[in-house]
């Protein structure tokens, strides 16, 4: 077998293991679902041409370990029967990360499932610098840990109240984490402090009158890195409630990276070097 | 103090989630439609889940009472 292009393998989702002309099949996955027919699929091939068993990679992707190097070929034609695809490696936008978000769990606030396939589709395998990465989180809970990504989105809520429909039980001060709502029964007041928000959405879903109501956004975390160095992703923007401003943001960090980038430099590091105010003030520009 | 009295009352500050709605629930089952449970519940995650839950499923809140003691009452409208 010569001349293997390991690092055209390592692209296309085939990284070299340990053991010699074996290799680990990584799949595209978005926001770690993958339908049961495929699944099956995948079985089928870790019982064929695998070890008879798979590896959920920490970041919701799965891996087919113990592929032989002469298989590579009949293993892609079967995943594609199944609509699947090796997954990338290397310096590249890696699998689309997600939470359940607000279709399945009860405190989300955005649609995480949707917003990761649009990722999928526009960013996903990218060639940039080095490897880059997307996650998105449907709330402040943060289940999706959105600042450990290159770039991390968590779902936020703008509440607004609307006094006619308000029944001044306490609920909403009760559960607000902040402080920033006092209701005062007695008076039938309501005071929102609103610089004290920190669009929880907590107000929003606990009322049982609907006299709160929310408005879902994105607060976009920048330059997270939890390898070699771990550094918490910063919020560099306020939260932005338009999703094709959230694509401009993602396309202009992109285009930033690959024109500050050093090979093999993560983003994070990128931006200490370069300075984190050269990317703020490019973004800046975006918002109204 | 509320202006409001309970129908029944629950006290679910010894059991946690997910036995909190649990409890609660239970004794929501034994009254009637309009009928008012006053349960009481301690702050963080039961504040913020059961009364949420009450509203899912159709019932409604109708006061809170912080207690000042870690505690809260929070008073509920069985619905249909």
């Amino acid at each position: 077998m010569a001349n293997v292009d390991y690092k055209e393998l390592k692209k296309g989702g085939f990284m070299k293991q340990v053991d010699k002309d074996r290799f680990s099949l990584r799949l595209r996955m978005v926001g770690g679902q993958i339908t049961s027919e495929q699944l099956a699929k995948v079985n089928e091939i870790a019982q064929e041409y695998g070890a008879g068993y798979i590896h959920l990679t920490a970041r919701q992707s799965i891996e087919i370990p113990f592929i032989r190097l002469q298989d590579i070929d009949t293993v892609k034609e079967e995943l594609a029967r199944a609509g699947l695809q090796p997954g990338a490696c290397g310096p590249r936008v890696r699998t689309i990360t997600a939470c359940q978000g607000c279709t399945i769990c009860p405190s989300g606030l955005i649609n995480t499932t949707e917003l990761a396939k649009e990722f999928d589709e526009r960013y996903y395998a990218r060639e940039l610098p080095h490897k880059f990465k997307l996650g998105i989180t449907g709330c402040r809970n943060n289940c999706l840990k959105a600042e450990e990504n290159d770039i991390g989105v968590k779902g936020g809520m703008m509440p607004a109240w609307e006094g006619s429909q308000c029944i001044y039980c306490g609920l909403c001060e009760a559960v607000c984490p902040t402080k920033a709502i006092q209701v005062k029964k007695a008076e039938e007041k309501l005071i929102f402090n609103e610089q004290d928000c920190i669009y929880c959405g907590k107000c929003v879903k606990a009322c049982p009158t609907s006299a709160w109501i929310g408005k879902s956004g994105f607060i976009v975390y920048f330059g997270g890195l939890f390898g070699n160095r771990i550094a918490i992703g910063r919020q560099l923007l306020p939260i932005i409630f338009s999703k094709e401003k959230l694509h401009e943001i993602i396309e202009i960090t992109l285009a930033f990276f690959e024109e500050y980038g050093r090979p093999g430099e993560r983003f994070g590091n990128t931006l200490d070097r370069v300075g984190w105010d050269l990317l703020k003030n490019r973004l800046v520009g975006l918002l109204d | 103090m509320s202006r409001l009295t309970g129908n029944s009352f629950v006290d679910i500050t010894d059991v946690v989630c997910p036995m909190t709605f649990v409890k609660a629930k239970i004794a929501i089952e034994e009254l009637g439609e309009g009928e008012i449970l006053e349960i009481k519940m301690n702050e963080g995650e039961p504040i913020l889940n059961v009364p949420r839950s009450f509203k899912e499923e159709g019932h409604k809140v109708l006061d809170v009472v912080n207690n000042e003691d870690g505690t809260f009452t929070v008073f509920v409208e069985k619905g249909k």
